[in-house]
């Protein structure tokens, strides 16, 4: 694909991810930041209870995938923007792409790996149907 | 001018946060103690107004690039570009007069438990 077409497709990509994000994002907040307590109340059982739920492994694995995306292709305008030589430039989007690459690994894979109730464990740190049954 | 600039600043403020965000979410994976241990550097006063920066930097990105996606796609938006920029403002100050009350008093008084 031409250099042209790539840039073309990053700039529609940023409109429609971004579009997205907004509702993606406000959410997350809402139901992070804005719940009884706020900040305060966000722990392992607030969290591993809600990543119990597919729903919301399927809502957290694409808020990573496109913020992090979005991100880092917005990281790469300003970088092409104000770094001229060339060898820092290249160090700089390759430790950019390589750090994108591995947060998204790392990310998808605590979202579909963790385990809500793990083996002893305080039962008042686990979400509340850890000690049920 | 000012929009590009503010779009830019808390956009990569945005990007850093980010990283720091995916990390700490990942030590779930550790324990429930060393998780809640991380966040609970979130949850001190000075914490607390990054986060009110943040929510703001957020909302600020969030409003305008609704704007900079309605200046590219209608035929109407480059003419109308400006009044949308101080849409953007005023909504940005009215959502952020209804959130920081609500999360300050959180971070403050240690929560509404």
């Amino acid at each position: 694909m031409s250099r042209l077409k790539l840039e073309r497709l990053g700039w529609i990509f940023m409109r429609v991810s971004g579009f997205i994000l907004v509702a993606l994002i406000f959410t997350h907040l809402i139901v992070n930041v804005l719940q009884d307590g706020g900040v305060h109340s966000i722990d392992f059982a607030f969290v591993a209870g809600k990543l119990a739920d597919p729903m919301w492994q399927w809502f957290d694995v694409t808020l990573l995938w496109l913020a992090l995306i979005h991100g880092t292709n917005g990281m790469r305008v300003v970088i092409e923007d104000y770094v001229y030589r060339p060898v820092l430039k290249r160090v700089l989007l390759g430790g950019l792409g390589i750090s994108t690459a591995l947060l998204i690994v790392l990310g998808t894979l605590v979202i579909f790996t963790l385990d809500p109730c793990p083996a002893g464990s305080p039962a008042d740190l686990l979400p509340s149907f850890c000690s049920a049954s | 001018m000012w929009s590009w600039v503010l779009h830019r600043i808390t956009g990569i403020a945005i990007y850093f946060f980010l990283l720091v965000h995916v990390l700490d979410t990942a030590t779930l994976r550790i324990s429930p103690e060393v998780y809640n241990g991380v966040l609970g550097a979130y949850k001190t006063p000075i914490m607390g107004i990054g986060e009110a920066g943040l929510v703001g930097a957020i909302v600020f990105h969030a409003l305008n690039g609704l704007r900079i996606i309605l200046v590219d796609a209608t035929s109407w938006g480059t003419r109308h570009q400006k009044k949308m920029f101080y849409i953007v403002l005023v909504v940005w100050a009215i959502l952020m007069a209804g959130f920081l009350p609500r999360h300050l008093i959180n971070v403050f008084t240690g929560g509404a438990e």
